[in-house]
């Protein structure tokens, strides 16, 4: 869901359509205002998006007990939780299932899923589009093939299904060909997009422009891509920050994506802190969570870095995507009892 | 919040400094460390588990319980199984007898083909190559126009018939492209294919018709170097759905450890052929097992260091030289051969700041003169062989000629003249069953655990101490006029 202004009328009509059909094929979440919402504004639902389907089950091939909790340890240092996470876990559960007084496998599966479902769940895994003050800015970043370009044309394709207007500025102008493939995303999510001038434009001078023709074509939603760079490149994260000012100079920036590729090792826990001392992440986007049991640094990551995951990607269809969601991840995790 | 191997193994054997010998239980600490930063370095747990269990085997064997300094060994075990697992020697490109060579690049979405096709096409260039990119990634979005725009980059002709987006047939492409570079005679033809999510069989199949239509003489994986403990699995299910003769790390140069270098390499057994780092179309190098290891046990060039240390004071050359000496036949050309040997060690110096918390290290080796050590050995050269072999008949005037023939003075000549009696006096004593250290390396060798056991006077093994780190223990004890006391070698004289 986000909120748009009152005075948006003219549109808000085909909006309301566009959720009545949406409610017919896909459940509607139905959130209460936030704090931020005020009477000039209006809530725009969006569709419900939340997947299981992408998260295989890590315990298929174990069978566990009290006295064999090591088994577990491996099998959460194998989905990427890192052996400090995994300790910390496996001690954890160790602590509950001798209070519970459980023993077996089923018991102990349960202990699990509730322990990571209330260690993941947090208050601020949506999405902030509520602050009123549009266009939203979502700057995108993360490190070469994570995956941001993809997850902009998902995320843009979302919201426009949504009812939202929005805009994609393609800041990437270092990356061979990465303008066309955002340009392609744009087409099929039936975005506006700003392109550089000229090739190897300065990518702040193109988020500045982006911003100015967002305000100027009443966009809901300015999503801006950026070149992948690698953490450790000076230089490059520099760039970053000073895109980010150059936004903030006309506009809020309601939204920093970290893009994490769910395949990244404990690298992602660098990567995120980099990223966030440069670019302030306010949220993760997990992609390519597809196929095998992955993902598990994102349990450290919020943990230790308090950075809530907010998308999940897992595939290259255009709604190959969803939210993210604590208990679904525990759940798909664990698998089902 | 993780700390490096390298000083959390330093950790790990200050306990066992006061210590000879390693036991079972400290080999299994120090194994623990070294497990927990493979598996930060995400080296697959599997692959973890094997390598643990093999090193443990050699670590508990004679090899570790025999060394002169058991730490020491421990890791470099570890360092070489690594190496062994890494395929050991580097291997390179097998280039087909009758051109074109082909060469199919295979791997993830998002682990940088694309980029790599250009720079292995630039450095094939630059080897005398004509190589040809052929675009056959057709499913993501404008995959075939970044491929052509990097062609022009690094100057090399794309052979891209289709313009992808999802359109056109891969294989016709790759089938065709063979035909248009044996026609316009290219050597080398690199196949860029689409990269796909982990399991993906319709996009696996694709890839193993590419296969078949082109018959490359190499199919390379390449994996991103940040890949955590999906390698193993991307890895095999790569190996079974297509195949492939080698790997490709890519991004290295982010802060990654490559641990996925290891996993992929034991699981399919497949050697690293290059590494690439960045999107400058330079950045790709051969691949270096060796340095790999040190990466992957962040271990800044510790274990180089040790390696040349053991080098250094060889140790079979270290027991011909005390036998000699308990024969009496030390001579002044064998106490060359130790200076020597102390110089090789002074060139570490350069390395040190390479390495991650050396400072204690390198304030030892700097106490290593080796300008000292090119004068002691001018003033040897300027011997005749008698003098050197019998060092008594040295008079007056011969020292006056050794002197002048060395540039030096008449007193340095005798300052090691009586050097060289003393070590040699001591060393006898010494070899004869004396006090030794056995000592595999000089002390100071820093973070490493000097073993400080004393041995059983009659022991044979005795004898196989270093003659040159007694020597210098000597004369620092006894230090020169113009000498540097402070010298754990004690070259100062």
């Amino acid at each position: 869901m986000f909120w748009r202004k009152k005075d948006n009328a003219a549109d808000q009509v085909v909006e309301e359509a566009i959720v009545q059909e949406l409610e017919v094929t896909e459940e509607v979440v139905v959130e209460t205002p936030s704090v931020a919402a005020t009477q000039d504004l209006v809530a725009v639902e969006l569709p419900k998006r939340n997947l299981t389907k992408g998260f295989k089950s890590v315990f298929s091939r174990i069978k566990f007990d009290v006295e064999n909790l090591e088994e577990l340890e491996d099998v959460l240092i194998q989905a990427d939780f890192g052996v400090g996470a995994a300790e910390a876990i496996v001690s954890e559960v160790k602590t509950r299932a001798k209070k519970a007084g459980a023993r077996s496998e089923a018991e102990l599966k349960t202990i699990l899923t509730e322990l990571l479902t209330e260690k993941m769940t947090r208050a601020d895994s949506s999405l902030n589009l509520d602050s009123g003050k549009q266009p939203y800015v979502i700057l995108v970043v993360g490190v070469n093939g994570a995956g941001k370009t993809t997850t902009i044309g998902k995320l843009a394709n979302y919201l426009v299904e949504g009812g939202a207007k929005v805009t994609l500025g393609a800041a990437d102008t270092f990356r061979a060909a990465a303008v066309e493939q955002l340009e392609t995303w744009a087409q099929r999510s039936n975005s506006e997009i700003v392109k550089p001038v000229t090739e190897g434009q300065d990518p702040a001078a193109v988020a500045f422009e982006a911003v100015e023709k967002a305000v100027a074509n009443g966009s809901d939603v300015l999503i801006i891509d950026t070149a992948g760079r690698l953490q450790n490149k000076q230089g490059l994260m520099d760039e970053l920050g000073k895109i980010r000012r150059v936004i903030e100079k006309n506009l809020p920036i309601s939204e920093v994506l970290l893009v994490l590729d769910s395949t990244t090792g404990q690298n992602a826990m660098t990567q995120a802190k980099a990223f966030t001392e440069v670019a302030s992440v306010t949220g993760i986007a997990l992609t390519k969570l597809d196929g095998s049991a992955k993902g598990g640094i994102v349990y450290a990551i919020q943990d230790q870095l308090n950075i809530p995951v907010k998308l999940v990607g897992v595939g290259e269809g255009i709604n190959d995507f969803g939210f993210f969601d604590a208990k679904e991840f525990a759940i798909g995790l664990v698998g089902e009892n | 919040m993780f700390g490096n191997l390298s000083d959390r193994l330093v950790e790990t054997f200050k306990g066992l400094r006061a210590k000879g010998k390693l036991s079972a239980s400290d080999i299994d600490a120090t194994l623990r460390e070294i497990r927990k930063a493979l598996l930060e370095a995400d080296v697959a747990l599997e692959v973890v588990k094997t390598f643990i269990a093999a090193v443990r085997e050699r670590a508990l064997g004679d090899e570790v319980s025999k060394a002169l300094n058991p730490a020491q060994q421990v890791v470099q075990i570890v360092q070489e199984e690594l190496i062994v697992i890494l395929g050991g020697e580097a291997r390179r490109i097998q280039f087909a007898k009758n051109p074109p060579t082909v060469i199919m690049l295979a791997g993830l979405q998002g682990s940088g083909k694309t980029t790599l096709a250009g720079k292995l096409a630039k450095w094939l260039k630059e080897q005398g190559q004509t190589p040809l990119l052929v675009a056959c990634d057709l499913q993501r979005p404008n995959a075939v126009n970044q491929l052509q725009v990097i062609g022009e980059r690094v100057g090399v002709p794309v052979f891209a018939p289709e313009e992808g987006n999802g359109k056109g047939n891969p294989v016709s492409v790759a089938k065709d492209s063979i035909k248009h570079a044996k026609q316009k005679q290219f050597s080398v033809v690199i196949v860029d294919t689409a990269g796909r999510l982990g399991i993906d069989e319709e996009l696996m199949k694709q890839a193993n018709d590419i296969r078949k239509a082109t018959d490359p003489d190499e199919v390379l994986f390449v994996i991103d170097s940040m890949i955590g403990q999906d390698a193993v699995n991307v890895a095999k299910a790569f190996e079974d759905g297509v195949g492939f003769t080698g790997v490709v790390l890519t991004k290295l140069d982010g802060d990654a450890r490559g641990g996925a270098a290891l996993s992929v390499a034991q699981v399919t057994g497949k050697p690293i052929l290059f590494s690439s780092t960045g999107e400058g179309m330079d950045a790709f190098e051969p691949f270096y097992p060796d340095r790999m290891a040190s990466r992957i046990l962040d271990m800044g060039d510790i274990l180089s260091l040790i390696e040349q240390a053991q080098k250094s004071f060889d140790e079979q050359e270290a027991l011909v030289m005390a036998e000699k000496m308990a024969k009496d036949a030390f001579t002044l050309e064998d106490f060359l051969d130790q200076m020597q040997q102390l110089k090789k060690m002074g060139s570490l110096r350069s390395m040190l700041s390479m390495m991650p918390g050396a400072g204690k290290l390198k304030g030892q080796l700097d106490n290593i003169d080796e300008k000292e050590i090119d004068r002691t050995e001018a003033i040897i050269r300027a011997m005749t062989p008698k003098e050197r072999k019998d060092p008594k008949i040295l008079n007056g005037s011969r020292r006056l000629r050794i002197a002048k023939g060395s540039g030096m003075t008449v007193t340095d000549v005798n300052s090691l003249v009586n050097r060289f009696e003393q070590a040699a006096k001591m060393m006898k004593v010494m070899a004869k069953g004396g006090n030794p250290g056995l000592p595999g390396m000089p002390q100071g060798m820093g973070a490493m655990p000097r073993p400080q056991a004393k041995k059983d006077k009659g022991k044979k093994k005795a004898k196989s101490g270093n003659p040159a780190k007694r020597a210098a223990e000597i004369s620092g004890i006894e230090p020169p006029k113009q000498g540097n006391s402070g010298s754990s070698f004690g070259l100062g004289g």
